[in-house]
Formats: structure tokens, C-alpha cells, sequence
């Protein structure tokens, strides 16, 4: 059967083609053939030392490789290699979540004002800070919280909805926040609307339609109940997240952004039309006391300059 | 007895032989997960039922709508129980959060974040600006755009045979009174009521109703089951009241 090469003496497997173009059956190269004895003994150790093979209900759980954690109840406990116990005991005692938790734990500690004070916990706060406000509040409000006009409050403008005190915002973080207007489409003719919008917009020096915004203040004041929730002043109720509509700032329709009286005018009377419902997520569920912490500390740097 | 020859010439014999070399290193990776106890871990609530669900018929179809629309080309729904996962998404994923999953959507490849704990992470208004234009909340973001999830009305005439089949293979869907009884005891009542393909009409439409994404009560979009499954990703399990131990275990 073995066929050799007349020219070198090679044994060939037989195979010829294009009249002489012959394949050798040389042997396996020396390094390669070590190589793949090398990878299958590698194998068999990390079966050993690593679980690895099912044998009925349960599976080889490697010899000799064990972790040691503590559970939240404190009891020490020794399992087979694993990822999770390895993920445990690195949040636990691993150097970074160490350096970290005794960061948090010095925030945890301290009052608010001394957080600002402290250039080292400023330091912390800015870039953990950063962190959880990119994952989980930068989707609405934007990075560095600049917000989007109509659906996500600025902040790091000074006004607030809902307060700007530290407690506040810790409050608005953790419970979150349902803003709603309701609609006055039902309620209000469109001129008596357009009167209400005229006053909002005459507060801020946006509306020249002196007669109709002085109507629009009586029907602020009286048939729209809007002073319910603004109040008299129009300074708005941070209880009820209810906006000041005398500070030029605004928060869900776009007058600053629009040129022209009328659309500024239309914008307004949207708003109070149809009303508002915006919210909030309520986040103590998945963040903890600690980093809602300084969260608002972060948050609070915003407008601190 | 086989000569390298013998096996390659014959073509019948070489696809035999392939298919019995795959066969055993497949079986042996798969079959053993189907009995080793403790492969899907038994997560209770407080009050000793399940804690994970089936989905409701409005979030099984709004599961169907993020496969049909290929969410899982770039989202993975499985957090990893590495130290920088645990920063960004939260706890780890766990076998037992798509124990219902058919197929699971567990994914590969992350071009945008991980979602297996997007629910209640955003507002229902978010998703909806979202998913209509995703830079309009997001401007860095490279999603494509899906207007046309608010426009599409969404189809679950054949909702029951969609529960039905998931039922043939294990999810616990209830048909019969026995059924739904076993469910009211697994799950408890209010979440064995979702789960009753007899129901699967009205549960729909109820949720779908109270979501209201699109501003009009009437119309069921497509977009209030996708925004309806993604509000439920991860959100079953309440990891503050278990130990982290309780999960180690199940390794």
C-alpha cells in the first residue's frame, strides 16, 4: 500500500494530482506534536483544580481550590471554586472595593456641608459621583444635568421643582417624583387660556397683551385655581413641584428657546391645555442610602460654584 | 480497525462518525444541566411564593416585538458576576430570571448596554422618547430609531396559542381550573391571574390600557408591550431580602 517518492523516499499517501503533485505522509512536526500532548495534560489538570466534569445529580468540584466568605449573617463559609464566591469576596476585601468602601464609609459619615468642604471627599464624590449620574440619572437629565426643556428638569440651573436643599434632593432620588398639571382644555375656554398664558408670560417680561394678562390674573387667581398650586405669587410649591413662573426660568415650555411672541404664547398655552405628566423613578430599591448620598452631594456641586 | 482511508472515502460512514464525535461533547456540556440539582436557583419571596414570573400577555408579546425587531443583535440580558458588572448593572444575573425565557435572550455581543435590569431604571416616557429617537434623550447614542413601534397596532389575536405553546414546554401558563390553582399556590393569586390563557385577551388589554403610552386609551401600540417587558427586565427578584449566600449556593 505505502507508496514512496522515487525522488526523496517519502511515503505518500497515494494521492496524485495534475499528473504529479503527491502528498507526503511525513510525520506530525516534534513541536506541535508536544504541543497538543502539552494542552491535553493542561486539561486534565484544570479538571482537577477547577469544576469541571457532571457525575450524576452533581460534578467534580475541583481538589485543593477552595474561597472562604462571610455571609450578610457573618458566618464564615467555605465553598468550591466559583464565580460568585469569588465576586463576594472580592467586593468584601478586594483592594479597590476596599479603598472604595472606606470612601463611602467617610461620606456616610459626614454632613453635607463638611462633604463640600473636604477637598478629598469633593475629590470622591466628584468621580464616583460621575459614575452612578452617567448610569443612571445622565438618560434623562443629561451629562452634567443640564436636562432637556419640557421633559427632564435642568440641575444645575438654581431653580428646583421639587427643593434644591440637600434633603430634597436625597428625597427626590430615593421616593422619585410624579409632576403633574392637570389639563385645562375642559375647563378654560381658549381665549380664558390664552388670558392665563399672556399673565404667566407677563410675569417674566415675555407678554406685551397688558389687557389680557391682567385678565389672565384674575383667572389666575380665581376660575383657573392656578394659585392652588403656584400660589398668589406665582412662586410655585415645592411640595407640589409646582414651578415659579416668575423667575424667567422655564422649565416645560420652550419660551426662551422661541423666537416670536406667538409661538412662545402657543407654548404656554399648550402647557396649561393639556396639563403635565412627567416622572420620576424612584431609585432606593437599587441604589443604597450611601450612593444616593453622594449622589447629592454630586448633584449639589452642580450649582455650588 | 479504521484506516484514516477507509472513513474518508466512505461519506456515509465520515457523517456518521462526525455527527457521534459532536454528539458526545454536546451531550456531555448539555444533558448534565438538566439534573444537577441546583442548576436554576429557587428564589422565594417573603411570603414563600416564586419570585420569578412567567410574563404577562402584554410583556410576552412585547418580548416577541424586542426579537422580531433584533434588540438582541446589540443588548445582552445577562449581567456577569465580575466586580465592574456589579458596579454599572446591579446584582448578577441568575439561571433562575430566565427560567420562562424561550428562547432565553442572554445575547453575546454588547453595542449597547446590558438590559437584564432596565426595568424600572426609566420612566415609561423615557422609553418611549427613546426607542421613537434615542438621541433625542441620549445625543452620544448610535441606536437606530423605531417610530414606527407607536404607529404599528399591535396584533395578539393569536395570543392564547403563543401562551399555549409556551405551555408545551413548561412554561406555567394555566388553561384548566387544576392548572390555575397550582399557580395560585406557586405565585399567588394576583400574579396566577396574568397567567391564565383564558384571560389572555383582557389581561392584554387591562395592562396595555393602564400603560397608555401613545396618549390614546383605545389603541394598543406595539410599543406599550415592548415598553411593558422592558419595565419588568430584572426587577422580579428583590435582592435585599435575600443573602448573597443563598445564590453561592446554587454553584
Amino acid at each position: 500500500m505505502a507508496e514512496r517518492d522515487p525522488i526523496t523516499g517519502v511515503e505518500t499517501t497515494g494521492h496524485v494530482w495534475d499528473d504529479t503533485l503527491q502528498e507526503f505522509n511525513n510525520p506530525l512536526p516534534r513541536w506541535w506534536l508536544w504541543a497538543f500532548y502539552g494542552t491535553v495534560l493542561f486539561a486534565i489538570v484544570y479538571w482537577t483544580i477547577y469544576p469541571s466534569w457532571p457525575i450524576g445529580k452533581s460534578y467534580l468540584k475541583g481538589v485543593g481550590n477552595t474561597i472562604t466568605y462571610t455571609t450578610d449573617a457573618g458566618k464564615e463559609v467555605t465553598t468550591h471554586w466559583n464565580t460568585r464566591a469569588l465576586l463576594r469576596v472580592e467586593m468584601e476585601s478586594g483592594e479597590a472595593a476596599m479603598a472604595q468602601k472606606a470612601q463611602l464609609k467617610k461620606v456616610a459619615a459626614a454632613s453635607y456641608a463638611d462633604i463640600a468642604k473636604d477637598a478629598e471627599m469633593q475629590a470622591f464624590v466628584q468621580s464616583f459621583g460621575k459614575g452612578i449620574f452617567g448610569d443612571y440619572c445622565a438618560g434623562c437629565h443629561q451629562t452634567g444635568g443640564v436636562g432637556v426643556i419640557g421633559d427632564y428638569p435642568n440641575l444645575s440651573d438654581d431653580a428646583w421643582l421639587w427643593g434644591g436643599d440637600a434633603v430634597d434632593i436625597e428625597n427626590s432620588i430615593k421616593n422619585g417624583r410624579m409632576g403633574t398639571m392637570p389639563a385645562h382644555k375642559g375647563t378654560l375656554s381658549d381665549v380664558e387660556i390664552t388670558d392665563i398664558a399672556n399673565y404667566v408670560l407677563s410675569l417674566s417680561g415675555e407678554s406685551k397683551a397688558v389687557d389680557s394678562a391682567s385678565k389672565g390674573k384674575a383667572l389666575f387667581e380665581g376660575k383657573g385655581a392656578c394659585f392652588a398650586c403656584h400660589t398668589k405669587e406665582a412662586t410655585g410649591m415645592k411640595a407640589l413641584g409646582s414651578a415659579n413662573l416668575a423667575d424667567q426660568i422655564w422649565t416645560v415650555a420652550d419660551v426662551k428657546g422661541l423666537a416670536s411672541a406667538e409661538a412662545k404664547l402657543e407654548a404656554v398655552k399648550s402647557v396649561i391645555a393639556d396639563g403635565i405628566k412627567r416622572e420620576m423613578p424612584a431609585w432606593k430599591t437599587r441604589l443604597d442610602d450611601t450612593q444616593i448620598k453622594v449622589l447629592t452631594a454630586y448633584i449639589s456641586s452642580f450649582t455650588a460654584k | 480497525m479504521f484506516k484514516h482511508e477507509s472513513i474518508e472515502t466512505n461519506t456515509g460512514l465520515l457523517i456518521v462518525l462526525t455527527l457521534v464525535a459532536i454528539g458526545i461533547g454536546g451531550l456531555v456540556e448539555i444533558v448534565p444541566l438538566f439534573y444537577i440539582d441546583g442548576t436554576v436557583e429557587e428564589v422565594k419571596t417573603a411570603d414563600g411564593k416564586d419570585a420569578v414570573r412567567p410574563y404577562t400577555p402584554l410583556e410576552l408579546r412585547g418580548r416577541d416585538i424586542y426579537i422580531k425587531e433584533g434588540c438582541y443583535n446589540c443588548h445582552s440580558q445577562m449581567i456577569r458576576p465580575f466586580r465592574d458588572e456589579a458596579l454599572r448593572y446591579g446584582h448578577y444575573s441568575l439561571a433562575a430570571e430566565s427560567q420562562y425565557d424561550h428562547p432565553f435572550q442572554w445575547g453575546s455581543k454588547r453595542t449597547g448596554p446590558d438590559l437584564a435590569r432596565v426595568g424600572g431604571k426609566y420612566s415609561n416616557g423615557w422609553h418611549v422618547k427613546h426607542l421613537v429617537k434615542p438621541t433625542a434623550v441620549v445625543p452620544t447614542s448610535i441606536m437606530p430609531n423605531y417610530p414606527w413601534l407607536l404607529e404599528n397596532k399591535l396584533s395578539f389575536g393569536d395570543i392564547k396559542e403563543r401562551m399555549l405553546a409556551l405551555k408545551q414546554v413548561g412554561v406555567p401558563y394555566s388553561f384548566t381550573q387544576i392548572e390555575f390553582d397550582a399557580n395560585v399556590e406557586k405565585f399567588g393569586e394576583k400574579v396566577a391571574k396574568t397567567l391564565d390563557i383564558n384571560k389572555a385577551d383582557e389581561n392584554l388589554m387591562a395592562q396595555a390600557k393602564k400603560m397608555n403610552t401613545d396618549g390614546d386609551a383605545a389603541r394598543i401600540t406595539e410599543m406599550e408591550a415592548l415598553v411593558a417587558y422592558l419595565q419588568v427586565l430584572g426587577t422580579m427578584i428583590d435582592f435585599k431580602q435575600h443573602d448573597e449566600h443563598e445564590f453561592i449556593q446554587f454553584r
